[in-house]
């Protein structure tokens, strides 16, 4: 099975992806993590105007047979929700690189973003 | 645990299968994803490969006997070609496993179906039990040597009938026909998992590959939708719901008193079940629907305020209904329907509602 793995990001470990966008870093889950989790149905998210810090948790998305939490590849403020979610969490197993995004960060530090693997590393990872 | 492959291992590796174990057998958790399988069998029709039941045959002048001191039903009702649900319990009633007790349509004897993992414990059970009553009864663990597929949906029965040498559509619930399916002599039940009209299917393991493919182009379906439907149709799953070592639970807290005879002759378990049922259980299964955006699983607290009531046995976003449902044990005090309770999830308490476990019929009345 291969995964799509958009080389114009940056992935955490943990299976995010942070993209950097004119607003801020748009950040979601891989295609690898949708896969495993399956039907997701569920996406708990931070509120716009909550901070948060690289490396912590901050969601929860939940499918069918699992639940796992959400953690920041970069801190900042959310500038952003992706509401869409709330009414059709399935977004996340359809596009989970583009409709299925989760949240747009704001005031993230340049060397955060320069810490998370690369499209080919994480790649590997995952390999 | 041994792991056991089952004979269609390969065949569900190349159409795409993801694989869980279960009960120590590799088994596909999924094909494509949950909701396609779930919808494919309430609406139409899906196959499951269910090869990690186990299947216990039990022959001679004593089978009946036997088997009706070692199950809660009453085995001596079967006619040939009847199928019953029972219950295995120990001396203290608690429920070591649920089973279908199938009396062959063709011959002697009687085969029950234990759940995955239970086989070899059960036909032990038997043996020491015939040996110790002098019961005239040989008791053969066929498990390896048997092969079992689902075919469940309200189009299963045009599904099936296209594929037996005799017809199958006469069959009434909880009856079985041997007949041949592609040359493949076949024990053909209907009976099922799902909450759907359908099949269960045993046959040779050596013939697996030959009755799957009689079923080419329906939906092949896995564990997960299995759990899903199961649990929307409110049926209890061994070693989950029940389980005499992490949830040791008698037939009358889980909901199984239908399958109890108190008024056959002596069996493991009665004396016990007997006294219970006078005094009255504390704790009984209940189905709630969870009102909040959040799924109540495995063990997760169920609470009255501060007060902790019962726990989660089973719990699954319902794919037909889009709300979250679950099965767990409650003071018998909370157990009536319409109670709204609390469920421990993540540190919060989200709402839930006591429903009528068969959550097919209880959802579908209010939409």
């Amino acid at each position: 099975m291969s995964f799509n793995v958009p080389d114009d990001r940056r992935y955490r470990e943990s299976h995010e992806w942070a993209l950097p966008t004119d607003d801020g870093i748009r950040v979601g889950i891989t295609d690898f993590a949708q896969d495993e989790l399956g039907d997701v149905v569920f996406v708990e998210l931070p509120d716009e105007g909550d901070s948060v810090a690289q490396d912590e948790e901050f969601g929860v998305v939940e499918s069918i047979k699992a639940v796992s939490d959400l953690y920041a590849p970069v801190g900042g403020e959310v500038l952003a929700v992706n509401e869409a979610l709330f009414d059709s969490p399935e977004l996340v197993n359809d596009d989970p690189f583009g409709e299925g995004w989760m949240l747009e960060i704001e005031g993230a530090d340049e060397t955060e973003l320069e810490e998370l693997l690369s499209a080919d590393e994480y790649e590997d990872q995952i390999a | 645990m041994t792991s056991h492959k089952p004979p269609l291992y390969r065949t569900h590796r190349s159409a795409g299968a993801d694989f869980t174990d279960f009960g120590g057998w590799e088994m596909p958790a999924s094909f494509d994803s949950i909701r396609t399988e779930h919808g494919a069998v309430r609406d139409a029709v899906g196959r499951f490969d269910i090869s990690h039941m186990s299947e216990v045959v039990v022959r001679g002048p004593d089978a009946a006997a036997l088997t009706n001191r070692l199950t809660t039903n009453d085995v001596r009702e079967l006619e040939p070609g009847d199928a019953q649900y029972s219950c295995i319990l120990n001396d203290e009633g608690v429920i070591l496993d649920d089973i279908v007790v199938y009396r062959y349509p063709e011959r002697d004897g009687y085969l029950f179906v234990p759940n995955a993992g239970h086989g070899e414990q059960m036909a032990t059970r038997w043996e020491e039990r015939a040996s110790t009553l002098e019961f005239d009864a040989t008791v053969e663990d066929r498990t390896e040597e048997t092969g079992m597929l689902a075919v469940q949906g309200p189009d299963a029965v045009e599904a099936v009938e296209s594929v037996t040498a005799d017809s199958v559509a006469d069959l009434s619930q909880f009856t079985a026909r041997r007949t041949e399916i592609d040359g493949v002599s076949c024990l053909v039940a209907r009976t099922g998992y799902t909450g759907e009209d359908g099949y269960e299917i045993v046959f040779p393991a050596a013939d697996s590959e030959t009755v799957w493919a009689a079923f080419d182009g329906i939906q092949p379906c896995g564990l997960g939708a299995r759990d899903t439907l199961r649990l929307e149709a409110g049926l209890l799953l061994s070693g989950q719901d029940f389980d005499p070592d992490s949830e040791p639970r008698t037939p009358l807290e889980a909901g199984l008193g239908f399958v109890v005879d108190f008024e056959k002759p002596s069996f493991v378990g009665k004396a016990a079940l007997r006294e219970l049922e006078e005094t009255g259980v504390d704790e009984q299964i209940v189905g709630l629907r969870i009102e909040d955006r959040a799924i109540a699983r495995h063990g997760y607290a169920i609470t009255d305020g501060d007060d902790e009531v019962g726990h989660v046995t089973s719990g699954t976003m319902s794919p037909t209904f889009d709300v979250p449902l679950a099965l767990g044990y409650v003071d018998t005090e909370y157990a009536a329907d319409g109670t709204e309770l609390g469920v421990e999830v993540r540190n919060q308490t989200v709402d839930a509602t006591v429903v009528d476990q068969r959550f097919l019929n209880t959802l579908e009345a209010d939409t």
